[in-house]
């Protein structure tokens, strides 16, 4: 989010976390070129790509749930969402309201902020029985 | 419901390795097992666990915690477990009674093999000596993480928290997500405690500093969390005097280790290990008193669920085979540069696998094997760190004819910083 963007000719220190050697990876853009050093394999470059040009998290947090068992639902997306989205992605997330039950897995969101990426519900909750 | 039970396999503690051990016993062959939870749906801890990160092992794919629940309490569906939820064991007896408090009553249970699987619980303040006074505002990590996910409240504003686990690190992004401003994550240790990869996405992904060499000396505030006083520490983790600052915040965590839940462990005369916290077991999770298992995070705090499914799946059906156990073979200890290892006891050296945690973290680890003087094994990994287990597999080991007593040294290149 707050990360420094690339801009022509930039320099930037990343961590791998492809696997947990951890290397700090060195990455020097040239317009589209992105060149990496200090990685222990090959993989550390990809991830350099993916980090520079399209980072991207899978989001989780819960939604209002309402007449469960429950009072919070919780939800992830189905794939990695654009990470400098993450404050719209939060804010969309406070209107969603859902009733009960919910199935683990049913879609919450479909297409959430015009990204191609779903919202799913992570737990199953039932209806809350009335007060006997 | 009659009072007394007669059970082939009683399990305690609904959580993934209890789900895990009882599903187990009962592909096993088990007749009659029960699975028995205090709270009002099985899962355990996972339920709080509403992050990515579970079952990439066991599942081949990353699931949340509810959803890796879900998943067992699915497979626990097709088998014919008996699931008793809002159901608490009170007392264990060395003779294998189990004696529970429910909503129906009171029963009994006389069992054949009986599985502790009731999980860990929160180191908190107390147990960690911060001076200074009481005020509101000052949670353990896991209390904090089931108020926002499971109550939907947040803990306050702005927040410190100490120690940089994963459930700290976890907790850190969550409340950023929410809008709740961290400070800073205090780390007593030179090293990052938690995962690299939680430490990128948890806090570089936010601009959240991490204060390593660092501790919490002091609390403010009256009625409610003012700030803390904060201080670098020496190798030998004593404050340096005069690095003590002070950081506003209404609100601390403590993310600062975990305890197996082992009371009623006690009662059934089972002895405990001063460096697990949870009992001695073997390679099939068997405790020293016969006919009693312990698994999952109640035998030894296991960081990746699905390490305790593993462990579970074996103690499951070691516990429905009722096989007579051997002697115990070799008795391991813990060495230079080892912090634990589960399990401590091995009666066959054909089955299971080791856990070893390393006290820190090194680069061009060895993993030494010793018995007196000679040293019979080594193994190698590239790198360690004291949040992931090191996993070897018991055959695998070359272990020399006689039994006895082995330590476990780890040694490399110390690893400062991330
Ligand atoms: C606060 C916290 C946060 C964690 N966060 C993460 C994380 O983010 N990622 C990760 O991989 N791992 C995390 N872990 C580790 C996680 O606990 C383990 O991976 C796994 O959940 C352990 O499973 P378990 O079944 O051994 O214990 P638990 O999940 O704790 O389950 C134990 C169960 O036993 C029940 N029980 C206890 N005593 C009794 C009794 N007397 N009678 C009846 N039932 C009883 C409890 O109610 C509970 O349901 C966390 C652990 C804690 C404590
Ligand atoms: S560069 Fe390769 S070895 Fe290094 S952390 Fe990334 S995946 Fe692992």
């Amino acid at each position: 989010m707050k990360s420094p963007e690339i801009q022509s000719r930039e320099y930037r220190q990343l961590i791998c976390t492809a696997c947990p050697m951890g290397c700090t990876l060195e990455a020097e853009k040239e317009g589209d070129l992105i060149q990496v050093k200090g990685g222990r394999c090959q993989r550390g470059g990809k991830y350099a790509q993916d980090e520079i040009t399209n980072p991207r998290r899978v989001m989780t947090t819960t939604c209002v749930m309402e007449g469960g068992e429950l009072r919070r639902l919780p939800i992830r997306t189905t794939q990695p969402f654009p990470k400098n989205r993450m404050d719209d992605f939060m804010t969309f997330m406070t209107t969603v309201r859902v009733s009960a039950p919910v199935f683990c897995g049913d879609i919450i969101v479909s297409n959430v902020l015009g990204e191609g990426i779903d919202v799913i519900a992570t737990r199953t909750i039932r209806k809350k029985q009335p007060a006997p | 419901m009659p009072r007394d039970i007669e059970a082939e396999v009683v399990v305690i503690g609904g959580g993934p390795a209890g789900m895990a051990a009882a599903h187990s016993a009962w592909e096993q062959g088990a007749k009659s097992v029960f699975l028995l939870e205090r709270e009002k749906y099985l899962g355990g801890i996972l339920n709080q666990c509403i992050h990515p990160g579970f079952g990439l092992q066991v599942f081949g794919e990353e699931l949340t915690g509810p959803e890796y629940a879900s998943r067992y309490i699915e497979k626990l569906g097709k088998t014919g477990v008996q699931v008793m939820t809002e159901t608490a064991v009170l007392d264990l007896e060395p003779s294998r009674t189990i004696r529970t408090v429910c909503p129906r009553g009171v029963h009994e249970f006389h069992a054949r093999s009986v599985i502790l699987s009731m999980g860990c619980r929160e180191k908190t303040r107390g147990m960690i000596m911060i001076p200074g006074t009481r005020p509101a505002g000052i949670y353990t990590a896991g209390l904090a993480q089931y108020l926002v996910n499971i109550e939907g409240y947040l803990p306050g504003r702005k927040v410190v928290i100490l120690g940089s686990g994963d459930i700290g690190l976890i907790m850190a992004r969550r409340l950023s997500l929410e809008g709740v401003t961290v400070e800073a994550v205090v780390e007593v240790r030179n090293s990052l405690s938690g995962l690299v990869r939680n430490y990128v996405q948890c806090l570089l992904d936010f601009d959240l500093p991490l204060l390593l060499s660092h501790t919490v000396t002091g609390i403010v505030g009256k009625e409610r969390l003012e700030g803390v006083l904060v201080s670098q520490v020496d190798e030998r983790w004593h404050p340096v005097p005069g690095t003590e600052r002070f950081l506003e915040c209404d609100t601390l965590l403590l993310s600062v280790g975990l305890i197996p839940e082992n009371e009623i462990s006690q009662k059934a005369g089972i002895s405990l290990s001063p460096i697990s916290r949870g009992p001695y077991v073997d390679e099939t999770f068997a405790t020293d008193v016969d006919g009693f298992y312990a698994c999952g995070n109640v035998a030894s705090v296991f960081d990746l669920v699905d390490y305790v499914t593993f462990v579970s799946q074996k103690a499951g059906e070691a516990a429905a085979s009722h096989r007579p156990r051997g002697k115990v073979r070799f008795v391991l200890q813990v060495g230079v540069g080892t912090g634990l290892v589960i399990p401590q006891r091995i009666r066959n050296i054909e089955e299971g696998i080791l856990f070893i945690r390393p006290s820190q973290g090194f680069r061009e680890t060895q993993i030494i094997f010793r018995k007196r003087d000679e040293v019979f094994a080594r193994k190698k990994t590239p790198i360690c760190r004291p949040s992931e287990m090191i996993r070897i597999d018991i055959p695998s080991i070359p272990w020399p004819p006689e039994g006895g007593e082995v330590t476990i040294e780890i040694t490399g290149n110390p690893i400062q910083g991330i």
